[in-house]
């Protein structure tokens, strides 16, 4: 049994102690934006929010969350598709087949969070998420599209 | 102007039909859609297979091949948008099933979506379908009025009768259009008058994948669904012996444990994460097999040997070799090779399957909808009209999904639970162990140069793998694996691979093979054989160069006399970087002609005192003789380079005791953001053909790093990937 915060809402889920956040997330609670790729904290494909820090979620048991975490999914980060990050997104076409943008998004909005105005170097250190489509060059300059835009 | 008579039927079964299709996309739409009401209001009227027009104006073009993240869905909707004269702004897309194209003749033609063939070999038929539509909805216009139709034309979805101004909307007539009969011939637009292809439109399948409501097949709920997780055999010819279903049924969630076939096992759970942790947990015994032992050191000496072995199949022969090698002033050689790869795409293989008696119904991504429904049938032992196959977009491809077997796997677990849609997830580990990898090679190149520096003879002898022997073995020509020449065959002897030549003019040459197949399962991998021919023929180019005391550039281009296309590819890239400044870059390059397009690339990079790479910038250049979306070209084009530079740098499949080594990222790398060059795209199409995009360029920005590397240290590195060899 685990009691979590997810996008604004409080739920409680009957789960195992170490199922993996990012499997509550996407079977227990349904949203399924958040993806799994690797099931090992190397791909970035199931990076969430909490407390606006990315975190990768695959390998973050459920039972490590205190309960009173702001817990964020592609879902919550906006209500309408306008965090800056995802009006940059779209204005570039970042997404090929899209199946990792997600937790590319969100660990492109952590990294804004944390520092609004993000260089290349800061952005080579940070987002260490794969894309086997191979976005990276949308992807760097979406992050500095971003930081002109207000959500 | 091309007119077209004596259309094929295929894209011209006016809409009579619709009430079945309509349903039908419904439930294309996904498990959702078999919930919405079939009586929702009489469905709008399709005008032929390719187009629906609804009475909002909304234009629907209906999509064969399949997207997985190429754009290849955005590029045809943009030509048949082109004929049709309609506004793009109301253009949608929709993928009919492979079952309502059975059902119609085939009239979509083949779903097969592999060889960069998206567009070059369905654009003519899209373009007819929208030519051939807009021509019964000016009619239908035309008609109404009581003017002739030669007084009528259409733009931006609105038809026009010029003498008297009157207009109709698209939307308006299409009931009466849809009852027309399909026009005998259609006439297409000249190139010249394009004024949506060639454009940079956005993709029309953007907004969902920012914010997480694009649905992938994994991400789709059904009534009653279980969860499924599978193992195969780990080991190359492995089978499965037996399982102890009893250790794990009682693990929370477990519903059942069940042999799917020969070789494989799966737990099914109410949760995947349920099923894959008592799957972890499964006592199973494996049986070994042919290959069980096989490892990839001890495969180094058979494919070693076949670099000198005296049978080959010639994939290409010019002139006298032999005679230039004995009058050769100077011979050069090298030997290169390239490993096993994995596809490893971003959403691991899956699909969804409900099984009955009566029917059998899938959901999956697949790049080859007909073999997906083909093999559906077969693992439900049901008649092949008695399934259907819904496809979802993939997560990505890359020849990977152009296979059925997690489709299979799929069906045979449903098959055991008659009525219960079953969701099959693989595990990236399984994904990795239960590839069909890129083919393992080597090369052994040999230049013959005069006194003077000219390359006077070249042989490149290739050992190992072929994809066709492995996978399709109907497709060799007299026992030969024409595909593994791919980039070095000659012009004008076999149409099938013409598009695959080689565009040098070399007086002497010989290029051949000597097929040694290991018991790894191959498959075609985004670019296939181009990408290591690029390597063995490109850097051994400049080898030559380097050898001769010519420039790199200069040399290439005195054997590109009679490829004036590829020539000017070749010099864009070396101009726009700016070949032989003087800056502090250095700079290597690579042409190359696959899938039916020229490429280029001239590759900027500084290799540090402590041997550290990087690389700055990829000016590449493509001509595909007709750009249809140039902003996604320059996205195939830098996307196509991350993943033949990850293979590059990082990756490659090793097996031991028929095992895969690498089960992960961790072990399987790929290139992140921080490695990644800026890649500036040269999008030069020539006209009068009909090239490929999202495979070509990616052969020619390896050779293009390594030559740089040489560049920059004098070293060459002919042994791939390059992640644990020093570069100086
Ligand atoms: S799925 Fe979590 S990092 Fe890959
Ligand atoms: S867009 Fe396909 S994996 Fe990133």
């Amino acid at each position: 049994m685990a009691t979590l915060k997810v996008n604004g809402q409080v739920m409680t889920v009957d789960v195992d102690d170490s199922t993996p956040l990012l499997w509550v997330i996407r079977e227990q609670l349904g949203l399924t934006g958040t993806k799994y790729g690797c099931g090992i904290a190397e791909c970035g494909a199931c990076t969430i929010h909490i407390d606006g820090q990315a975190v990768r979620s695959c390998v973050y048991p459920v039972g490590a969350l205190a309960g009173d975490e702001e817990i964020t999914t592609i879902e919550g980060l906006s209500e309408d598709g306008s965090h800056p990050v995802q009006q940059a997104w779209v204005e570039l076409d970042v997404p090929q087949c899209g199946f990792c943008q997600p937790g590319m998004i969100m660990a492109a909005a952590g990294l804004l969070n944390d520092n609004p105005d993000a260089s290349d170097e800061d952005i080579d250190a940070t987002i260490t998420n794969i894309c086997r489509c191979g976005t990276f060059t949308r992807v760097r300059k979406g992050i500095h599209l971003a930081k002109t835009k207000k959500a | 102007m091309t007119t077209v008579p004596g259309l094929s039927r295929r894209g011209f079964i006016v809409g009579t039909g619709a009430t079945g299709l309509t349903i039908g996309i419904l439930a294309a739409c996904g498990p959702g859609g078999k919930d919405a009401p079939a009586e929702a209001g009489p469905p709008p009227p399709e005008v032929n297979a390719w187009v629906h027009i609804g009475t909002d104006d909304i234009v629907t073009v209906r999509i064969a091949r399949s997207e997985m993240g190429q754009g290849t869905l955005t590029g045809l909707a943009q030509l048949v948008a082109e004929e049709l004269e309609c506004d793009w702004d109301y253009v949608k897309t929709e993928y009919p099933t492979p079952g309502q194209n059975l059902a119609r003749d085939r009239v979509w033609g083949d779903f097969l979506t592999g060889g960069s063939r998206g567009i070059r070999t369905s654009h003519d038929y899209v373009r007819e379908g929208g030519a051939a539509a807009r021509m019964m909805l000016v009619q239908a216009a035309a008609n109404r009025w009581g003017v002739p139709v030669e007084e009528c034309s259409a733009a931006k979805s609105i038809i026009t009768h010029s003498p008297s101004g009157k207009t109709l909307r698209f939307g308006e007539v299409v009931a009466d259009a849809a009852e027309l009969p399909a026009p005998e011939s259609v006439t297409l637009k000249d190139p010249s008058e394009w004024k949506i292809v060639g454009q940079s439109v956005q993709r029309l399948d953007t907004v969902d994948k920012v914010t997480g409501k694009q649905q992938y097949t994994t991400d789709m709920k059904m009534d009653g669904m279980l969860n499924a997780a599978v193992k195969a055999a780990p080991k190359r010819g492995g089978s499965l012996k037996s399982f102890d279903a009893e250790a794990v049924s009682s693990m929370p969630g477990v519903k059942a444990v069940v042999q799917v076939d020969d070789t494989s096992v799966a737990v099914v759970a109410d949760y995947w994460w349920q099923a894959k942790t008592a799957l972890d947990t499964l006592p199973i015994e494996w049986e070994d097999g042919e290959g069980s032992n096989f490892s990839s050191s001890a495969f180094e000496a058979d494919l070693d040997a076949g670099l000198t072995a005296s049978e080959t199949f010639v994939g290409n022969q010019a002139g006298d070799v032999d005679a230039a090698f004995s009058n050769a002033a100077q011979v050069i050689e090298a030997k290169y090779n390239a490993p096993h790869q994995n596809h490893a795409c971003m959403e691991p293989m899956n699909a969804i399957a409900v099984w009955t008696p009566e029917k059998c119904e899938v959901w999956c991504p697949t790049q080859n909808g007909e073999a997906a429904l083909a093999a559906t049938s077969e693992a439900a032992d049901l008649p092949i009209q008695n399934c259907e196959v819904y496809k979802q977009l993939l997560g990505g491809g890359f020849g990977r999904k152009g296979a059925s077997d997690y489709i299979s796997q799929a069906v045979k677990i449903a098959k055991q639970m008659p009525g219960t849609p079953i969701k099959l997830l693989w595990s990236r580990e399984e994904d990795m162990e239960q590839g069909f990898f890129h083919p393992i090679t080597k090369a052994y190149c040999q230049g013959a140069l005069d006194a003077d520096g000219n390359l006077t003879g070249l042989k490149i002898r290739i050992s190992g793998q072929s994809i066709l022997a492995g996978i399709m073995p109907q497709a060799l020509t007299d026992g030969a694996d024409m595909i593994v020449f791919q980039g070095l065959l000659p012009s004008g002897v076999d149409a099938r691979v013409e598009d695959q030549t080689i565009k040098y003019t070399f007086p002497n040459l010989l290029v051949d093979h000597a097929m040694r197949n290991p018991p790894v399962r191959p498959g075609f991998w985004r670019g296939v054989n181009a990408n290591q021919n690029a390597i063995y023929l490109e850097c051994f180019m400049d080898e030559l160069a380097h050898a001769a005391g010519r420039d790199p550039l200069e040399f290439r281009l005195a054997h590109l006399k009679d490829s004036p296309k590829m020539a000017t590819v070749l010099q864009a890239v070396a101009d726009k970087s700016g070949w032989g400044a003087d800056d502090g870059l250095s700079r290597g390059l690579c042409c190359f002609y696959s899938f039916g397009s020229y490429t280029a690339a001239c590759a900027e990079v500084t290799v540090g005192d402590d041997g550290e790479l990087k690389m700055h910038r990829i000016v590449a250049a493509t001509d595909p003789g007709y750009g249809v979306n140039p902003q996604q070209i320059d996205a195939q084009v830098a996307g196509s380079f991350v993943y033949g530079l990850s293979a590059m740098l990082h990756q490659e499949i090793t097996f031991e005791d028929g095992e895969t080594q690498q089960k992960n990222f961790n072990t399987y790398n790929s290139m992140r953001i921080a490695e990644m060059p800026e890649v500036e795209t040269l999008v030069m199409p020539s006209g009068g053909f009909w090239g490929g995009v999202g495979e070509p360029t990616i052969a020619v920005a390896p050779p293009a790093v390594l030559n740089a590397i040489f560049a920059a240290t004098g070293k060459r590195i002919r042994q791939l990937p390059i992640k644990d060899q020093a570069l100086r």
